[in-house]
Formats: C-alpha cells, structure tokens, sequence
C-alpha cells in the first residue's frame, strides 16, 4: 500500500516514541532522536509528539524552543558548533571562524544551500584547556588553526559522497 | 580523544571497588557518619555539605528515592568533569552507589551535557561493565536488597540545566527553567520524591572517602575546606589542564604551579565567579574565602578587560532561561553598557547606575544564574576601573 510521506514519518515518530516510553520524561530523549535523525524538529513532529504523549502541542514547542540543540527549522546534515567563550575566545576562535565562515561561504546563524553544513556558536564546550575548540555534530575537536578547517569540512563531504559506506553514514549524524 | 590530566590524581591511586565495599561493611549509617566526619563540600562550586543533603533524603520516607550525578558542566573555564567521566567514570558510579545504598534510592541518573555527546558510549561500557560484575543491579555485591541502577540522561545545550532544580524540570521533560528553593530536591526533587543531586566530583571524592577514611581527607585542606579539590586551568598559563590541589591554596600558589605567574588578573568560579586582581593573588581558594567550582581562567598582562567582562556578559545574555525580569533584562543593559564603555561613550553616572543594577540583579534574580550573572562586571569595574573607562572613542 502506498504511504503519504507524512504517515511514513508518523511512522517513524511512532516508533521512537514508543522505544523511549509514552511518558512526559521520554520527551527529551524523544526530541532528541527527531532532532539527529531529520536534523530539526518540525511542526508535523512536535503536534505528533504531543498526540503520542497526550500532551499540548504547545508543551512540546516550548521545550522545542528552550534548548539550543534542538531546532524548529532544517539544519545542515553536519552542524559545526565553534566555542566562543573567553578561553576559545582568547586562544583565537576569532580567526577559526573566519576561516570556516569563508571556507563554508556563509555566516554564523546560516545553512549552505545544500543543505550540508549548519555554522554555529556554541557557548563554553568545556575544551578550555585545548583552545579554541569546534564541535561537529558529536565529534570534537581542538586545538584548531585556521589551516585545519578545510580538512575538517572535506572529511564531512566524503562521508556525504555517494561513495561512502553504510556504516559511515550511519556516523554521520 | 585523549584528556589529558597534568599531574597524577588521587583518584588512581583508589583501588576499583575498595569504597562500596567498605560501605557495605559499614551500612548506612556507618557510610553517612564517615561523610560527615569527611567534611566533604559540594564540588560543584557551591559548597553545599554533602553528608546534609545525604541525611536528609535519607531520612525521607519514600520508597522512590533518586541519586543523581550533575554532570551539565556548562560554566566556562570548567573542564574537570570531562576528564573525571573520560577517565574515572566507574569511581563516579561508585560513589552514586554508595549514595543510593546510604539514602536508600533504587535509581540513578547521570544528566550528562549535550557538549559530551561523545563521552556516552564509553560511559554505557562502564556502567554495562559494573551491572556484569554485580555492582549496579539486583542484589549489589551479593547484598540481598541491594538494587540500583544508573541511566544517562543527555542535556540538549542548556547552561541552566547546570542548575539543580532546572535539570530536574528538564529530565521532567520540560524548559530548564529553576524552580523556587525550598523546597529543595532532596524533600521534593525528581517526580516530586527526595532526589539527591551531588556534582561528578563529588561523587568520586565520596567513594574515595569510604576506601581510605574520612580522617585522610580531613588531613589535607583547612578546617572548613578539608580535602582535596581538582581545578580547571586554563587561559595565559604554561600548563593548561586539570589539576588536584588541597583547599585552602593561594591563587599565587596555584599559579606558579600552573606557570601562570605574572598574570594580571584570574577569573575564579567561571563566568559567575570573581574576578581577581593580582594585588589580590594571596587569597585561599576555599569556600570561606573565594568559594570555586574549580574553575581558574588566567588573563596575562596583555588582556583587555573589558573583551573579558563582554564575552562573560554574551554569555549570560544568551543563556539566561528569561523566566525572570532581572536577570533577562539585567544582563543585555549590562552588556550594552559594556559596548558604550568599549566605545569611550559611558559617563561616570551611566556606569554608577549600571553597578547598581548589577547589585539589584544579586539580590533580585530568582535562581543562582541571575544572581552571579553581574559578579564578573562588579568585580571588574571594581578592580580595573581606570583600565575600563574613558577610552578613546572607537572611529566607524
């Protein structure tokens, strides 16, 4: 039987939703596995999440909306998260984020057209000591220099490439 | 990715196990006396007795009790943590266990930062580790009753989460914004039942107490900071990492061992701490004199102070939860006063009102975020007044 995309992704939800428990405590958790797998938390998601849970939609959309990591419009497949609290800030996170705001043409707030790359700030990731320091989605990574970030950024579009293997895709988010 | 630790630590020298067994040894009140003989302090930052919080949930009736283990380490400069759980995670557990075994709970929580994503997997081997060897589970240690259990709970990029009552709202499944103290977590926490939350530290000093006695901890320390503490490190310093020093030692001291000596200033207690001068540097790091979650942030001579009070006052700008009118507001009139200071633009009565709405901000903010949101400022106009004010003015 053919399925409208939307009852695939309630699908989905569903699914998540009962892996984790029905329950209000199982709504971070369940927001979070949205968030990695679709890459934000979209309105269809949250109305979904509050009918699996018998909750208002509006509770759902403020816990949404409260939290940094968790997004109500589509992110890049890879989000790069540069620290810029004052230890980043005084081991040089001001030319690291040139550096990624050229390589990635696009600034601070904003997703490539392609839909893989989402730049960010992120206050203190408590990498003080190994400065300035960049998450991408879960991996970190420190002691950064500008010369770094074209590595980091070819890495990510090889795992994207048609190429890479299943396994690696799976890493990607 | 490797952590690496700057010294040896006390915590390697623990053998695996020694203080849950001990603890057994000794039953529940046995483990609650010898805390509080420790004169073991919250090593969060805020001090908090850990064998008063103890006693009290366990002397809550309620037969779903809660330990949970803080580790939304979000205040800048403050990495210890990360390492602990990197590389001391079974001792962290260990001392939860012991925790719940004292207080009586069946479950524990680890509310691990979003941040630390990539720690997850290896602390689910630790803790899968432990329920194989019959250290989390049913019948603990062959010890017919003995249940607990310990789940992860991941933040999602919340600095307020840090705050006790805020992660419980979010491990709830709601905003992180603080609750009213009292009443406390340990009356009414998780699910509305006695919760202890206890720092990461705190929990791996507790099993360390129980292996080797509260009388070797109080032998480190002053009298009312006993023990040993790890610090952050980081900023203008040689060495930056964690270090583990006994309480009670001078910034000057710590500096020098950190090769940080000629600094001109050192952020202590992270963002929300103090910020202090170097006509200052003799001063204890402990809770009777400059209270610290551990976290040192060095600013050598080269430093513009009021970069450092802006950066500071972003951060709180951006991660206030906003559910109060002083702290929400409080902080971007600060940080714009900042940007006129920056600019040569703030006359000497604009920046008296901005000190008194720093003030009114400590006294008037609901939760500890708000409250020490302003310290850093304070302390910086304070301290450096004449580096801060009358600047030439900024050319477009």
């Amino acid at each position: 039987m053919l399925k409208t995309e939307r009852e695939n992704l309630m699908d989905e939800i569903r699914a998540i939703a009962e892996k984790h428990g029905r329950q209000r405590t199982a709504l971070m958790p369940i927001l979070q596995e949205i968030q990695r797998n679709y890459h934000y938390v979209s309105d269809f998601a949250m109305q979904a999440v509050a009918d699996l849970l018998s909750i208002h939609p509006v509770e759902v959309h403020g816990v949404v909306s409260f939290y940094s990591f968790l997004k109500e419009k589509p992110q890049g497949r890879f989000v790069i998260r540069l620290c810029r609290t004052i230890s980043c800030d005084m081991a040089g996170k001001e030319r690291i984020a040139r550096q990624l705001e050229n390589d990635l043409g696009i600034r601070f707030g904003e997703t490539t057209a392609d839909n893989n790359f989402t730049l960010e700030w992120a206050n203190c990731l408590g990498m003080c000591d190994k400065g300035p320091a960049l998450l991408v989605n879960d991996q970190v990574f420190t002691h950064v220099k500008p010369e770094d970030i074209n590595d980091i950024i070819e890495n990510c579009r090889r795992r994207l490439s048609p190429y890479a293997t299943q396994h690696k895709e799976e890493h990607l988010v | 990715m490797s952590t690496k630790t700057t010294q040896t630590l006390t915590f390697d020298k623990v053998e695996p196990n020694s203080g849950l067994k001990a603890a057994l040894s000794k039953g529940r009140s046995g483990v609650l006396a010898e805390i509080e003989a420790s004169g073991l302090k919250g090593r969060g930052g805020a001090g908090f007795p850990t064998s008063v919080k103890w006693n009290i949930a366990a002397a809550a009736k309620s037969p779903n009790k809660y330990v949970v283990c803080n580790a939304d380490e979000g205040e800048p400069g403050t990495f210890k943590d990360r390492v602990l759980l990197a590389k001391y995670a079974d001792l962290v557990f260990e001392g939860m266990t012991i925790c719940a075994m004292a207080v009586g709970a069946k479950k524990g929580v680890i509310y691990l930062r979003g941040e630390y994503s990539y720690l997850r997997n290896d602390i689910e081997k630790v803790l899968a580790n432990r329920r194989e060897m019959g250290r989390l589970g049913h019948d603990i240690m062959g010890q017919k009753g003995l249940d607990f259990d310990i789940d992860i709970f991941m933040g999602s990029g919340a600095y307020i989460c840090g705050e006790e009552t805020a992660l419980i709202e979010s491990m709830e499944g709601r905003r992180g914004e603080p609750r009213n103290r009292p009443p406390f977590p340990v009356d009414t926490g998780y699910l509305g039942q006695p919760t202890v939350v206890n720092n990461v530290e705190t929990f791996a000093w507790a099993a360390s107490i129980m292996s080797r006695g509260a009388d070797w901890f109080r032998s480190v320390g002053t009298e009312k900071s006993t023990g040993l503490k790890l610090f952050s490190v980081s900023g203008d310093v040689k060495e930056p990492g964690v270090y583990e020093f006994p309480m009670g030692i001078t910034v000057a001291e710590l500096l020098e061992a950190t090769g940080g000596s000629g600094a001109k200033a050192v952020q202590i207690g992270g963002a929300s701490g103090h910020c202090i001068p170097a006509d200052q540097f003799g001063r204890a790091l402990a809770f009777e004199d400059i209270p610290t979650g551990g976290s040192i942030i060095v600013f050598g001579p080269q430093r513009d102070m009021l970069e450092v009070a802006a950066n500071f006052l972003e951060f709180f700008a951006d991660e206030s939860c906003g559910q109060c009118t002083p702290c929400r507001e409080g902080n971007v009139k600060l940080m714009e006063g900042v940007e006129l200071l920056r600019e040569g633009r703030c006359s000497s009565a604009y920046l008296r009102e901005l000190v008194g709405l720093g003030e009114t901000m400590k006294i008037a903010s609901k939760c500890g975020l708000g409250q020490s949101s302003p310290m850093a400022f304070l302390s910086i106009v304070d301290n450096f007044r004449d580096e801060i004010m009358g600047r030439a003015a900024v050319t477009a």
